[in-house]
């Protein structure tokens, strides 16, 4: 077979594999008691103008210092020897208060997910620590890691991945509440399960079914009821509406405001999507290499970017609106984003930012920090956020660079680390 | 809309794809799909999951498995049918005249063959160049797409190249016979938003310079507004509305398409402004044979939705397949 057959019939095969695969799942419940339940879900979501005075909270329910999360890179088939690290979380600190909801951001691979999972503990931190209400959580072990541990969810990106296909509704939520001696008897509990689905928004019938006769949406409302089944005060959203169909998201995301009104519940939400994360979050902040470049109050961050890869960020991000296309000015960054196992030294974005400077940008690495004149709360990571913000400095042409292959092939986490390869997309 | 230019580049006439499976019900992903695309225009086919967007094109390219697939309408390139054309003669067409880009490159690339060879196998076979012609007109579509140092990049192999630069060289395959249609399936939506803006920028100045119509297909209403003159709104299988793009983002009237835009949270919206979530979810569809399949979800639906399929009707440019559209305030 000649390279041209490759070329072209490749390409028809791959495709016509995937449109294969993507068939939708085994048959779905068509009934509509379950619609009814879903009916709910139009209810509109939770004005967000008000509370949150910006700055982080003094008090914080969660606060992460300075943790970095780093992966050795291991290769060799009888030395399993360490031949690097992959940076996913290099030295983060935030701190999110009782009832606050806080937006992570950032490009896949840029740490979301990891610090995620190592705020819950999920993950060991190679160094920093995470206080949960005024206590780390490092040196918790028996039962008091227990305790603690059930007061912080996390709801996944997959629903489907993260639900046992053999548990029905009812047995899924009763685990999580029998773990934790949450149960009260049959009585009690059915009522509580019933409570549970209702706050969701789906019917109590929803109970005897299992997983795979939900829709993508409704076993997302699932993955929130098992969440909320053991009473916690923070949940970690990780991806939580980045696997659904576009008219689904509001459904999820206006339940998600829904609920931290009634039961006052504190969020982490991680996504790519920033129109997503704008909308849920009091507090924004953004990721880039493993790093927080900036962080505000999400209105703040939106109206008055500060770091460079935020203000490209926003530009890059398409609005449904053709009179505002055709307006807009985009910032467009030239070449890949680093490897996470060989970060640029001096300011991670140095290798693509349109307004980098010589030395300093290459050789020092910039914190948080905050510029004068801008709104309480607003923290950015570069040398140059004055001189940029007052266009003393203009951007300039940035050649591109390829990120180098430092891991290889045969190097790829066993575990799926990013959403891109958890949908297959 | 095209009509003035004369006969149209591409014209699909209610197409019907049909898949299946003995002992099963066929499943009808498309469903009596018409739309034209002029030489060099942009035209968008939006649409969630399963609606048929990847279905439509590939029938249209012709690339879907012989069996088990029943399809029926008709599609004409430059007024010539595909549908019936010879296996010979299509891929010859598919080769010069048609190219596609898919979502996932690293599926649709030869993972053992490196990107340069990969692109000048087609550079030989299709426009008839010499080994070392081919091999300098590699380099220089590379160098287009904006892969750095292309000179030595052509030996790489796809798994050594980023999703962003993997895309490049499909849209550098893609154009490599300058096709006069190309047909993007979501080419964006496994990358990152700053690659996706990349891409998008670069498919744009090559339909530009190639004058290559393009059907570009997306979930993503954002990634049509600023790209396709004419949008294509799909709904399980059927347009449910078609409009040039500044009328259907201006004044939506079908009620899905006007649902979507409220419900979906816009970077530019005010503060705490709410969703307006549209309820269900395509598991709730009825057949379209007798209602409208959006009916169950649908906040204008009256009776007649339930029992009667609505037909498509254009009036001044705007198709709409609708019994209660919602009123045309702005129009
Ligand atoms: N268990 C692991 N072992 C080695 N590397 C890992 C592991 N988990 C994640 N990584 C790597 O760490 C980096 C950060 O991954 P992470 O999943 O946190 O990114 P993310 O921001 O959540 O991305 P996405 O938006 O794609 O989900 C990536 O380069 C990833 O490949
Ligand atoms: N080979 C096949 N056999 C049976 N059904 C199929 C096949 N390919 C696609 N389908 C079905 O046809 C319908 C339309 O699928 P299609 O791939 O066109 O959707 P799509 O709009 O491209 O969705 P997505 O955004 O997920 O790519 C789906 O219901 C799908 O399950
Ligand atoms: S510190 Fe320098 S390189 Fe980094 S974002 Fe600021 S200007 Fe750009
Ligand atoms: S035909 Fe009826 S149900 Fe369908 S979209 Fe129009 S109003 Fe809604
Ligand atoms: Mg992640
Ligand atoms: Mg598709």
């Amino acid at each position: 077979m000649n390279g041209a057959d490759s070329a072209d019939g490749r390409a028809a095969g791959g495709a016509h594999e995937e449109g294969i695969a993507r068939e939708r799942g085994p048959e779905h419940v068509h009934d509509h008691s379950v619609d009814r339940g879903v009916d709910r879900g139009v209810d509109r979501g939770v004005d967000r103008t008000s509370g949150s005075s910006g700055e982080p909270p003094a008090e914080p329910l969660l606060d992460v210092r300075d943790v970095a999360v780093h992966f050795p890179i291991r290769r060799g088939l009888v030395l399993d020897r360490t031949i690097g690290h992959v940076f996913a979380v290099d030295g983060v600190s935030l701190r999110i208060g009782r009832g606050e909801t806080y937006g992570l951001v950032g490009e896949s691979g840029c740490g979301k997910s990891t610090l995620g999972r190592a705020i819950l503990r999920l993950e060991k931190p190679t160094a920093g620590q995470v206080f949960f209400d005024g206590r780390d959580i490092a040196p918790l072990k028996g039962e008091e890691l227990r305790t603690m541990r059930r007061r912080f969810q996390m709801v996944f990106q997959d629903p489907m991945s993260s639900l046992d296909p053999r548990q029905s509704v009812q047995s899924l939520l009763t685990e999580g509440m029998k773990a934790h001696g949450l149960t009260r008897g049959a009585a009690a509990d059915g009522k509580r399960l019933r409570e549970l689905v209702d706050a969701v928004g789906l019917p109590a019938a929803a109970l005897r079914r299992y997983p795979h006769e939900f829709s993508g949406g409704q076993r997302q409302r699932i993955g929130i009821a098992r969440a909320l089944c053991v009473e916690p005060d923070l949940i970690v959203a990780d991806e939580p509406v980045s696997a659904l169909d576009v008219s689904v998201q509001a459904q999820v995301l206006n339940l998600l405001e829904r609920l931290q009104a009634e039961l006052g519940l504190t969020y982490l939400v991680i996504a790519h999507d920033l129109a997503v994360v704008r909308h849920v979050s009091d507090r924004v902040g953004v990721m880039y290499l493993g790093g927080l470049v900036e962080e505000a109050p999400s209105q703040a961050l939106y109206d008055e970017p500060l770091h460079p890869y935020t203000r490209a960020l926003l530009s890059a991000i398409p609005v449904p609106d053709p009179e505002l296309e055709d307006r807009r000015e985009r910032i467009l960054l030239t070449g890949d984003l680093p490897s996470p196992a060989a970060p640029p030294p001096g300011c991670r974005f140095h290798t693509r930012c349109p307004w980098r400077q010589p030395e300093r940008c290459d050789t020092e690495r910039p914190q948080l920090r905050v510029v004068e004149g801008t709104v309480p709360g607003h923290r950015v990571a570069c040398h140059y956020a004055e001189e940029i913000r007052s266009g003393a400095l203009r951007p300039h042409r940035v050649e591109p660079a390829v990120a180098e292959d430092v891991l290889g092939p045969g190097a790829v986490p066993d575990q799926p680390g990013s959403v891109t390869e958890i949908l297959g997309r | 809309m095209t009509g003035s230019k004369g006969a149209p580049l591409l014209q699909v006439r209610d197409l019907r794809v049909a898949f299946r499976r003995r002992g099963e019900p066929e499943t009808v992903a498309v469903d009596g799909v018409s739309f034209d695309v002029a030489a060099g225009q942009v035209v968008g086919l939006v649409g969630e999951s399963g609606c048929g967007k990847s279905v439509t094109s590939m029938a249209i390219m012709r690339l879907l498995p012989q069996r088990g697939v029943h399809i029926t309408g008709s599609v004409k390139l430059d007024g010539e049918e595909l549908l019936t054309l010879s296996d010979a003669r299509m891929r010859e067409r598919r080769g010069r005249d048609l190219s596609m880009v898919f979502q996932d490159p690293l599926s649709s690339l030869n993972p053992v063959i490196p990107i340069g060879l990969q692109i000048t196998e087609v550079l030989r076979r299709h426009r008839g160049m010499d080994k070392e012609k081919a091999r300098e007109a590699a380099v220089e579509l590379l160098d287009r797409v904006g892969i750095p140092d292309p000179r030595r990049r052509i030996t790489a192999y796809p798994h050594q190249l980023s999703g962003g630069m993997r895309q490049r060289v499909m849209i550098a395959i893609a154009l490599a016979c300058a096709p006069r249609l190309l047909i993007a399936d979501e080419p964006t939506t496994a990358l990152d938003v700053t690659i996706q803006a990349q891409i998008l920028e670069l498919l744009k100045e090559m339909v530009a310079e190639t004058g290559a119509a393009l059907i570009m297909i997306t979930h993503d209403l954002g990634v049509v507004a600023g790209l396709c003159e004419t949008v294509n709104v799909l709904y399980a299988g059927r347009i449910v509305e078609r409009a040039q793009r500044h009328r259907l983002f201006g004044t939506p009237r079908h009620p899905y398409t006007h649902g979507l835009l409220r419900s979906i949270p816009r970077l530019d919206a005010p503060a705490g402004e709410a969703l307006e979530a549209i309820p269900g979810s395509v598991v709730d569809n009825v057949p379209w044979t007798h209602a409208c399949a959006f009916a169950p979800r649908c906040h204008r639906s009256v009776e007649r939705c339930l029992e009667v399929t609505p037909a498509g009707e254009t009036t001044g440019g705007r198709l709409l397949r609708c019994h209660n559209p919602v009123p045309a305030s702005a129009e």
